[in-house]
């Protein structure tokens, strides 16, 4: 994208620049749902950029910003001990209710 | 009550220049994000521009569309701003793309947005139904424009030593060309006499107020202007819009009338 000869400036203005995780809300009533993520220097300058980059088709009503350092996530490695040992409990999900039409999202 | 169309022109080219120049951007944007808020800024002007270019070409009437007005008109028949025409680089210095400044770039959009922001508002209770809409929905656009470029000015300004001289820079270039905001043209006295356009000179104060504001946040010192004042809205421009109407028009005069 950029045209500078010296692209190990723009490296180094990244470092300065945390990752930034975005959720956007497509209308009201929905949740806030993840969209990507981008670097900025503060969460201002990240909600501006988030509204510039992932708003522009009318995607969203309300935008979130969260660095992404905040996130705190599970490795893959915990696969086995977070979520094998939910795959035979299949009387966890509600089929055995029938839900009306108007409820709507649930 | 119709206004004057030179007074919509004097708007419409104003917004058209300035969003040309900003598409320059398009692809050259110092980060992705940057580059696309530049084109999303872009387009919203060539979208006002659109608007007012239609509007203008009914009260004109005699086969004026949108297209002949943006396309099919010479330098001494367009009324924008010297400020929204000239290249985004630091006075006499080469034009070439590799020069091109952000900091010339925001500083400018700062200056014109904090005057449209005060323009559009005022501009909403024009006699002019159709511009009076306009005005409503352009408002919400440079408000954004303004939230933008002013973060950015505060950043550059308060940022490095490089970007606050760069900013600074920016700033003494383009201070002097505002002076034509209040100078009074024939199209605005025209406009304001049959109540559908407004009074430029009493928006100085407000102006000065968000401009200084931001300046000061910034920490950048607002430069003195001497009694230099430009006239493209007269129609005089630089020598610098020839090569923007030449970029932007080339393609429709090379083929007339053509549709995709």
């Amino acid at each position: 994208m950029s045209t500078t000869a010296n692209p190990s400036a723009n490296t180094a203005a990244l470092k300065e620049w945390p990752l930034w995780e975005v959720f956007v809300r497509s209308k009201q009533g929905l949740e806030h749902k993840h969209c990507g993520s981008l670097h900025a220097s503060d969460s201002e300058h990240a909600l501006q950029m988030a509204r510039d980059v992932y708003t522009r088709r009318q995607e969203g009503v309300s935008i979130w910003v969260i660095q992404s350092a905040n996130i705190s996530a599970s490795e893959p490695n915990d696969k086995p001990e977070f979520f094998d040992p939910a795959g035979d409990k299949v009387y966890r999900h509600p089929t055995f209710y029938q839900i009306p039409d108007e409820v709507g999202h649930m | 009550m119709n206004a004057p169309v030179d007074y919509l022109l004097l708007l419409a080219d104003n917004a058209l220049i300035l969003g040309q120049r900003n598409a320059e951007w398009c692809g050259h944007g110092p980060i992705l994000e940057e580059d696309i808020a530049l084109s999303n800024n872009s387009l919203d002007l060539i979208g006002q521009a659109r608007m007012l270019y239609q509007h203008a070409a009914t009260l004109q009437g005699g086969g004026a569309t949108e297209d002949t007005l943006a396309y099919f008109r010479d330098v001494p028949n367009f009324k924008n701003y010297t400020l929204c025409e000239l290249p985004h680089t630091p006075l006499m210095a080469a034009t070439s793309a590799g020069d091109r400044d952000f900091a010339t770039t925001i500083v400018r959009n700062f200056l014109y947005s904090s005057l449209m922001v005060l323009v559009w508002d005022q501009l909403q209770s024009s006699q002019d139904m159709q511009l009076a809409a306009i005005a409503a929905k352009s408002l919400k656009e440079v408000r954004y424009h303004l939230r933008h470029s002013r973060d950015w000015v505060v950043r550059l300004g308060d940022g490095t030593e490089e970007s606050h001289a760069k900013a600074q820079t920016a700033l003494d270039q383009w201070m002097p060309y505002c002076q034509e905001f209040w100078s009074t043209s024939p199209q605005e006295q025209a406009a304001q006499a049959n109540g559908t356009g407004i009074d430029m000179a009493a928006l100085q104060a407000d102006w000065n107020q968000i401009v200084d504001a931001a300046l000061q946040e910034a920490t950048l010192q607002r430069t003195p202007v001497s009694s230099f004042v430009t006239t493209g809205k007269q129609g005089i421009h630089s020598e610098h819009l020839g090569f923007v109407l030449a970029e932007m028009q080339s393609l429709a005069r090379a083929h007339p009338l053509a549709t995709w």
